[in-house]
């Protein structure tokens, strides 16, 4: 039952509640960083840990906050844990640091780590917040993955441009032929904006053919189970 | 059982209640800070003389470079509010080159550290970004590991570039200087230039007193 509920939120945050595709929440830093496949699940692994760790230190200490100033102690909260992580991150893995460590500091101005904290964490317990912390996270990852991943391609025909920061003489991977001129769209803001909206789209689309599924045999519960 | 709630009662009790949860993750940061602080400056170092390799080759000099080090006092021109290291390249002896720890005060998002090398006949030999904060995928192409161009990365346009340029060249082209600058993102890039102008003019005035 526990788990069937961890299970309820986890599936909520990476697919059905994605902070990216539904909530549109944080698309500042989604639009601005996911101009590679390296840099979008860099951001979303560094924010994913934020997520968990603010999730879960709120709710611990969620009866101890006076409702009024939520909102200030909230933000200190985050504020604090990721200078935390930034610098532990600095000091103790250093490498990683230097993939990762940029995208830190950025991750205190999305929103959607004190929006969750607001909605989730503050009425819940500390093991379903940092769940719910971290799969909201997740669901960032692959959203910026494909994001950052189509626009790499589109833009350059190269994929994994970066690599070599975390696989040191690692070569990005040329997809597309090498004379594929590029197209820049892609990499600038216009084409973040474009390919978050086909994005969308497509995930609308699946909701609603799975709905259309659901409805046709709404007593198979394999289909049931897969919408 | 019911107490009412005054106004300044509640308000007393938010704002005591705010400065404890301030003090509580204040203590928190200071206390991962100095744990961590010792950690973070050796990493730092260890860095920097692996960048010292991509600006001055090993050929060009025989002396012990790392342990040739003079340390420079709060220096303003050239951007060290706390001193910093100035490592002496000799070839049998005779001067080569100066690598010199440098900051520009004015990035997109606070100071970029930089280590400039300066031969001794005031030619600058390579520049490399030691620390920066500037945004990654727009500023932060000063650093040739995230510069997309990695045949000709941005910040090799200094290598080889005289002294003799006159203090206004060292600045983007849109200023009216001599160096090149990603479009949207010329704050970082004029910060690094004249940031590295500003150390060739001082390798240049104090090159006596430096390599002694």
């Amino acid at each position: 039952m526990d788990l069937q509920h961890l299970r309820e939120i986890a599936r909520a945050g990476i697919w059905k509640n994605n902070t990216g595709l539904v909530q549109l929440l944080g698309l500042c830093p989604i639009l601005a960083v996911s101009t590679n496949l390296i840099n979008g699940v860099s951001l979303g692994i560094a924010t994913a840990v934020v997520m968990a760790i603010s999730g879960g230190v709120v709710a611990a200490l969620r009866n101890l906050i006076p409702y009024e100033i939520r909102i200030p102690v909230f933000i200190l909260i985050i504020a604090s844990l990721v200078t935390v992580l930034d610098l532990a991150f600095n000091a103790y893995l250093h490498s990683l640091y230097l993939v990762l460590g940029i995208f830190v500091p950025l991750i205190v101005t999305n929103c959607i780590v004190l929006a969750r904290v607001e909605a989730f964490a503050a009425k819940n317990g500390a093991l379903s917040s940092a769940v719910d912390g971290f799969a909201m996270g997740a669901g960032l990852v692959w959203l910026l993955a494909l994001l950052g991943g189509a626009r790499e391609l589109i833009g350059t025909g190269h994929i994994l441009n970066g690599i070599d920061m975390i696989i040191p003489g690692a070569e990005p991977l040329r997809i597309l032929p090498a004379d594929y001129p590029g197209f820049l769209v892609a990499i600038l803001p216009p084409g973040a904006f474009i390919a978050l909206a086909l994005l969308i789209a497509g995930k609308s689309w699946l909701d609603a053919r799975a709905a259309r599924k659901a409805a046709q045999s709404p007593k198979d519960p394999a289909a049931l189970a897969s919408t | 059982m019911t107490k009412e709630i005054t106004a300044s009662g509640l308000s007393l009790r938010t704002a005591v209640a705010m400065l404890v949860f301030s003090l509580a993750f204040t203590a928190l940061m200071a206390g991962s800070y100095l744990l961590t602080r010792d950690r973070i400056a050796k990493s730092a170092e260890a860095e920097k003389l692996l960048l010292i390799d991509q600006i001055l080759p090993r050929s060009t000099y025989n002396n012990a470079l790392l342990s040739d080090v003079k340390t420079l006092p709060a220096t303003q021109e050239i951007g060290l509010d706390q001193g910093g290291n100035v490592w002496r390249a000799r070839m049998d002896g005779k001067p080569a080159a100066l690598v010199i720890e440098a900051a520009a005060p004015d990035g997109y998002s606070g100071r970029i550290e930089l280590v400039v090398a300066v031969s001794a006949t005031g030619e600058v030999l390579g520049a490399r970004v030691t620390q920066h904060r500037e945004t990654p995928g727009l500023g932060d192409y000063i650093d040739p590991r995230k510069d997309k161009n990695k045949a000709k990365p941005w910040i090799s346009q200094f290598e080889h570039r005289g002294a003799e340029l006159p203090a206004s060249a060292w600045t983007v082209k849109k200023d009216g200087g001599q160096f090149d600058y990603a479009t949207g993102a010329t704050i970082s890039a004029r910060a690094v230039t004249r940031a590295v102008g500003r150390v060739a003019a001082y390798a240049a005035a104090n090159r006596e007193s430096l390599f002694r």
